[in-house]
C-alpha cells in the first residue's frame, strides 16, 4: 500500500478536486440514492403494515386491497422508488468490487435490464389488480 | 496506468510522500469494528433486499393473474424456506430502515462524534431486532 507512488495522470489538482469526469457530473447518483431513501422511509412502512393486514387473507381481500386509488399509487411508488434505488444502491457495490472494467460495465447493464424488467412487470400488476380487481 | 480511478486512489502522507490510498471498504483487511461491520451490513441486506424484490413481484403478478397463482405464492410463503426467506427480508428491510436513517443523518451533517456514532450504531441494531419481532407477533397473531 505504502511506497512512492508515481503520478501518471494528466489531470490538475483543482480538477481532481471537482471530481468532473467524463460525466460532467456526480452528485446526480448521490441526489438520487437520497431522495428514493427518504420516499421509501414513509412508503416501505405502509407496506410493512398493509403486508401484515393481508396476510393470510385470500386474493380477493388484495384485489380489492389494490382495486382503491390510494393503495395502488402507493404501491406503484413503492416499486418506482424500490427498484431505483436498488439499481442506484448495487451500482455503488459493484464499482467498488468489479474491477476488471468490461465485467463492471456487464454488470452494471444485466442490474439495469433486470432491475427494469422486475419493476415494469410489477406496475403491469398493480395497473391489473387496480382496473379490474 | 490502465485505469483512470487508480488516480483517485493517490493520496500524501504527512511527509509529503505520495502513496496509493486503498478506494473502498477491504474486507479482508482492516479489523471489524462497529462502524465497518455495521457499514458491510447495510450493503449486505440492501442486496439482500434486491433479491427480496422477487417475492414481491410474483406476489404482485399471482394476485393479478388469479386464485391458483396466488394459493402457489401463499403456499410458498408458508413453506419452511418461505419463512426463513421471509424472516431474513423482515430483519434486512428493518436494518436497512434503521440503518439508512443514520446515514441520512450523516448526510445531514449530524452525529460523526465517534461515541455519538458508536451508540446510533448500537441503537440501531437494537431497533431491528425489537421491529422486526414486532412485525412477527403481528403478523403471527394475525394468520
Amino acid at each position: 500500500m505504502s511506497g512512492i507512488t508515481k503520478i501518471a495522470v494528466m489531470r490538475s489538482q483543482l480538477g481532481r478536486v471537482r471530481g468532473l469526469g467524463a460525466a460532467h457530473g456526480g452528485t446526480h447518483h448521490w441526489w438520487a440514492q437520497r431522495l428514493t431513501a427518504l420516499a421509501l422511509l414513509p412508503l416501505s412502512l405502509w407496506f410493512v403494515l398493509s403486508v401484515l393486514r393481508l396476510g393470510g387473507l385470500p386474493r380477493s381481500a388484495v384485489a380489492h386491497f389494490a382495486s382503491h386509488p390510494v393503495n395502488a399509487a402507493l404501491l406503484a411508488g413503492l416499486v418506482l422508488a424500490t427498484f431505483h434505488h436498488a439499481q442506484l444502491g448495487l451500482q455503488v457495490i459493484v464499482d467498488d468490487y468489479v474491477h476488471h472494467e468490461r465485467a463492471r460495465m456487464a454488470t452494471l447493464l444485466a442490474i439495469r435490464g433486470v432491475a427494469a424488467l422486475l419493476g415494469l412487470i410489477a406496475l403491469f400488476a398493480i395497473g391489473r389488480l387496480a382496473f379490474s380487481g | 496506468m490502465t485505469d483512470t480511478r487508480e488516480a483517485l486512489m493517490v493520496g500524501r502522507t504527512s511527509d509529503g510522500r505520495l502513496v496509493q490510498r486503498p478506494l473502498s471498504p477491504h474486507l479482508q483487511v482492516y479489523r471489524p469494528q462497529i462502524t465497518s461491520v455495521l457499514s458491510i451490513l447495510h450493503r449486505a441486506t440492501g442486496i439482500a433486499l434486491s433479491a427480496g424484490t422477487l417475492l414481491l413481484v410474483w406476489w404482485l403478478v399471482a394476485a393479478a393473474r388469479g386464485d391458483a397463482a396466488y394459493a402457489a405464492v401463499a403456499g410458498f410463503v408458508r413453506s419452511p424456506l418461505g419463512i426463513l426467506l421471509l424472516f431474513g427480508w423482515t430483519a434486512s428491510l428493518w436494518y436497512h430502515f434503521c440503518a439508512g436513517l443514520r446515514h441520512l443523518a450523516w448526510d445531514a451533517g449530524v452525529g460523526y462524534e465517534l461515541p455519538t456514532m458508536h451508540r446510533s450504531g448500537r441503537a440501531v441494531l437494537i431497533a431491528t431486532a425489537v421491529l422486526t419481532l414486532l412485525t412477527w407477533i403481528v403478523g403471527v397473531a394475525a394468520m
